[in-house]
This record gives C-alpha cells, sequence and structure tokens, in this order.
C-alpha cells in the first residue's frame, strides 16, 4: 500500500511546488505556465491532432535509427569481441566517437540527407551504435573460458558457435547495453529534431518556444519523458526472458 | 587398440616454469584412473594435455576417441534448461524419437525427473554435476575427464556422488581420467590411483586398487590403500606430529617472515 503511495506522493509535491512556483510569480507568468494551462494545451493539441502526429513520428525515427544500430552494433561487437587484434585496433576509434556528442554531427547531417527523417534517423543510429559495439564487444571478451572448452567437447563450430554459445553467453549484457542506448537515443532524438526536422515531438518543443507558447511546450515534455519510460518498461520485458534470467538473478 | 590414453615422455612448462616432468602414461580402455597430488601440481594440465587443450614442450600424446569433460562447476550453459543442456551430448543422434527417449533414459539415470524445464541457477550444486554427468555420458562418447568434479560440493554430497558416479559407469562403461586432491575420493573409485610429485610433478607412486564396488570407505583395504597415498605425500609420518611437513610450508613461512620484515 506504501510503496504504492510513495510514488504518487513524490509527484503531487512536484505538482504543487510547480503550483506554489506559479502563485508566487517565481518567474514571469509568460516564462512559467500554470498546470490548468498545460493541460488546456494539451485538450488542444490533441484536437489539432498535431500531438500524435510528433509523437508516431519521433517513434517512427527511433525505431529505425535503433534498430539499424542494433542490427549492426551486435554483430559487430560479437566479432570484436573474439579477436585481441581487432580490439586493439578498433577500440581507439569507438571510444573517440563515443565520447563525441551525436550533436556534433548536425552540421553534416543537415547537409548530406536535408531535412526530415534521414537526419534525424542517422544522429539517433551514431548516438546508439558506439555504445552498442562497446558494450557487446567487452561482454564477449569476458565470456569465462570454461564454455568454450565445452563447446569444444561437444562440436559447436563457425556459426553455430557465434549463435548457440558466443551470443547467448552475452545476451544478458545485450539487453542491459540496448535500454542504455536507448535511453541516449531517446534524448538525442528531442535535439536533433529541433533542427533538422518539420515535425516530431523536439520540432514541437522548438515550435513552441518560438510562439512564446510555454504551456505546449510543457505538454511535449510530459510526453517525451513518459514515451521514454513506456519504451523503457518494453525493453526491460526482454529481461523476463526465460533464457537470458540466469544473468539478472544473482 | 586396447590403450585409449598414452602420454609418451611427456614435459610441460609455462614460460620458465617447468609443471611437468617426463611423465609416462597409459591408460587403457575402461579404466578408471584417479591423479592425485597437491593443488598447483599439474593435474589439470595433465588433463589439458590428454585432451589436445594444451601442446606438451616435449614428448608426445595418442588419444583414442571421442572426449567429454566435467568440471568442477559452472560447466553447464546457464541460457539452457536441464534437458537442453543433456541434449547437447546427444546432437549426433539424427533421429527424433531415439533422442527423446536417449534424453528420458538419462533423466531416470540421474534421478531428475521433473527437472527438465529448469534452468541450472535454479538447482542446487550436487543436482548441476548430476546433469553434467548425465550430459558428459550422454550419447557415444568414448572417454571421460573429470577435473575435481566434486570439489565444490559438501561432503555429504560428495559421498553420494561418487557412488552415483560408480553407478553410471556401470550402465555406460566409459575410460576415466579423474583428478582430484581428495585422498578419500581416490581410493573409493579408482582402479589405479596415480600420485603426482612437487613441481615439477611426475608420477611419484602407482597403486593398483582392484577392489569390488561399492567400496566402503572405513574397509581394511581403502584404509590401507589411503595410508600409503599420504605417505607418499609426506602428510603421515609415525613419529611426532610436529615432524609432519605440508607441502608450501615452506613457501607460507617465506611469506610469513616477508611479512614480519616489512
Amino acid at each position: 500500500m506504501l510503496g504504492w503511495l510513495a510514488p504518487v506522493a513524490v509527484l503531487a509535491a512536484l505538482l504543487l511546488i510547480w503550483y506554489a512556483c506559479c502563485v508566487l510569480h517565481v518567474f514571469p507568468s509568460y516564462a512559467l505556465p500554470t498546470p490548468l494551462d498545460v493541460a488546456k494545451g494539451f485538450v488542444e493539441e490533441i484536437k489539432a491532432g498535431r500531438l500524435m502526429n510528433d509523437i508516431i513520428s519521433s517513434l517512427w525515427r527511433v525505431v529505425i535509427g535503433f534498430s539499424v544500430s542494433a542490427l549492426l552494433g551486435v554483430p559487430a561487437g560479437l566479432w570484436l569481441g573474439q579477436y585481441a587484434l581487432a580490439r586493439k585496433a578498433f577500440v581507439p576509434m569507438l571510444n573517440f566517437f563515443r565520447f563525441l556528442s551525436p550533436l556534433a554531427w548536425i552540421p553534416f547531417a543537415i547537409l548530406w540527407f536535408h531535412i526530415g527523417d534521414k537526419p534525424a534517423i542517422f544522429l539517433i543510429f551514431l548516438a546508439a551504435f558506439f555504445p552498442l559495439v562497446l558494450a557487446t564487444m567487452s561482454a564477449v571478451a569476458n565470456i569465462p573460458s570454461i564454455y568454450f572448452r565445452v563447446a569444444r567437447d561437444y562440436n559447436y563450430k563457425g556459426f553455430a558457435l557465434i549463435s548457440k554459445v558466443t551470443f547467448p553467453a552475452v545476451l544478458p549484457q545485450i539487453i542491459t547495453a540496448l535500454r542504455v542506448s536507448y535511453g541516449i537515443a531517446w534524448v538525442v532524438i528531442v535535439a536533433a529534431e529541433m533542427v533538422g526536422c518539420q515535425d516530431g515531438l523536439g520540432y514541437g518543443i522548438w515550435d513552441g518556444r518560438n510562439g512564446l507558447r510555454l504551456d505546449i511546450v510543457v505538454c511535449y515534455m510530459l510526453i517525451i519523458g513518459i514515451l521514454g519510460m513506456i519504451m523503457d518498461r518494453l525493453l526491460a520485458l526482454l529481461t523476463k526472458l526465460p533464457g537470458v534470467r540466469w544473468g539478472y538473478d544473482r | 587398440m586396447k590403450d585409449a590414453l598414452i602420454l609418451d615422455n611427456v614435459s610441460h612448462s609455462y614460460g620458465n616454469l617447468q609443471v611437468l616432468h617426463e611423465i609416462n602414461l597409459v591408460v587403457e580402455k575402461g579404466e578408471f584412473v584417479v591423479l592425485v597430488g597437491p593443488s598447483g601440481c599439474g593435474k589439470t594440465t595433465i588433463l589439458n594435455l590428454l585432451s589436445g587443450h594444451t601442446k606438451p614442450s616435449s614428448g608426445s600424446i595418442k588419444r583414442e576417441g571421442e572426449i567429454r569433460t566435467v568440471y568442477q562447476q559452472d560447466g553447464l550453459f546457464p541460457w539452457l534448461t536441464v534437458s537442453e543442456n543433456i541434449s547437447m551430448g546427444l546432437n549426433a543422434i539424427k533421429d527424433e524419437n531415439a533422442r527423446a527417449s536417449q534424453l528420458k533414459e538419462l533423466f531416470e539415470l540421474i534421478h531428475l525427473q521433473g527437472f527438465e524445464d529448469h534452468y541450472p541457477h535454479q538447482l542446487s550444486g550436487g543436482m548441476k554435476q548430476r546433469v553434467e554427468l548425465a550430459r558428459a555420458l550422454a550419447g557415444d562418447s568414448d572417454i571421460l575427464f573429470m577435473d575435481e568434479p566434486f570439489s565444490a560440493l559438501d561432503y555429504q554430497t560428495r559421498i553420494r556422488l561418487r557412488r552415483e558416479l560408480i553407478r553410471l559407469l556401470a550402465k555406460r562403461p566409459r575410460t576415466v581420467v579423474f583428478v582430484t586432491h581428495d585422498i578419500e575420493e581416490a581410493v573409493q573409485l579408482a582402479d589405479r590411483v596415480l600420485v603426482l610429485g612437487k613441481r615439477p610433478a611426475s608420477i611419484s607412486k602407482e597403486l593398483h586398487i582392484p577392489a569390488a564396488h561399492p567400496r566402503d570407505l572405513t574397509n581394511v583395504k581403502m584404509i590401507n590403500a589411503t595410508e600409503e597415498i599420504l605417505k607418499e605425500l609426506g602428510l603421515q609420518t609415525p613419529g611426532d606430529i610436529d615432524d609432519i611437513e605440508f607441502l608450501g610450508e615452506d613457501q607460507s613461512a617465506k611469506i610469513i617472515s616477508a611479512k614480519n620484515n616489512a
């Protein structure tokens, strides 16, 4: 009972502080909308149909960019993890790009891919790809050697070795890496859409600011946070798969 | 061919550290050989050489037949169920029905019916080792290597699993090379015990134990064999108890004096 009530109480307190700030005019009223303003703005956006359109655009971009980075990054990590020399060769480059904010690529993204879905997908890809490769790679490099000895006794070779031993041995860590890099991707989409797109949640914030409709900006902020949480819960479902439980039940 | 495994004058070094010195060993088909010796004496290295996992610095090795190894722990794939783990050993059988019936028989053999869909992390240590045994004995392998397979278990489980191993081998005979530091285990299981000395190790004693199974630990033959091995390892002296030379004592004494000097 208390466990269920506690987060609700925290949220209520947050709302109350927000409301108090509005009533006490901590910031000028044009710079801080009240909760009621936001609720009205929300209804307005729903009726106009724009919010739904922006949600779908953003989700679409993130899903595509994130999937491409997973489909390329995980196999790349599996490969790199097996060869010490390959790791030595690629790790400095991978680390460099991991620490280079994908937002630094914005000028190129726009020049190469113009305005629309493509530059945003490109930036999402860059945001998720490098952490995924690095996490998969180090997970593979740390697989206990006993699994490979056993695999040899039972004649696992080539692709069967990778798909039936290496991959399942690191799957729990890959799922964790997917959640982390999804978090990065979702943060990046907002900034990417502010400059490279004509729609999407990030663009919605930008547009709201330009029109001084901060109630709508807050609407979009709420949606971004909630959608991020929902997507993370969905990815967390992967950790419930029976074949990966061993990686978390310790 | 009668000999399953041959080590011919094998020596092995890791860098400058010589671990094994001129080991000669012939294991006959169907024989149960146990290697005993202090930890770090190179017992596991011998297994790695026999399996081909490590190449010897000098000497030659012959092996005849398919090898399976049972490890001390964590040899099961944690992402597979018990049934899937055991099925690994049945990969060579292509016929679905034959596999299914083999699998069922193996579960009955290790008394783990009802645990087919459990994962290894849901089992106790003893159950896991029984699953490892079933996996290793599944199908038609010839040679079984066991690297301290019961050492991580509690005493009672260990005794029970020794009996279980003997029972399983009676149903599915294999050539066994078993490595342990547990002398009791050695005399209870082995047809032949080989005692390894200190580094660089060579076989310092060979002991045939012709007693029938099941072997009672308190049986006179077992006690005599235990005594002989203990003597060989320098762990049994007739005189004052202070005379007992523990292996590795000189090293720990050095460490203590180094600590005191620091």
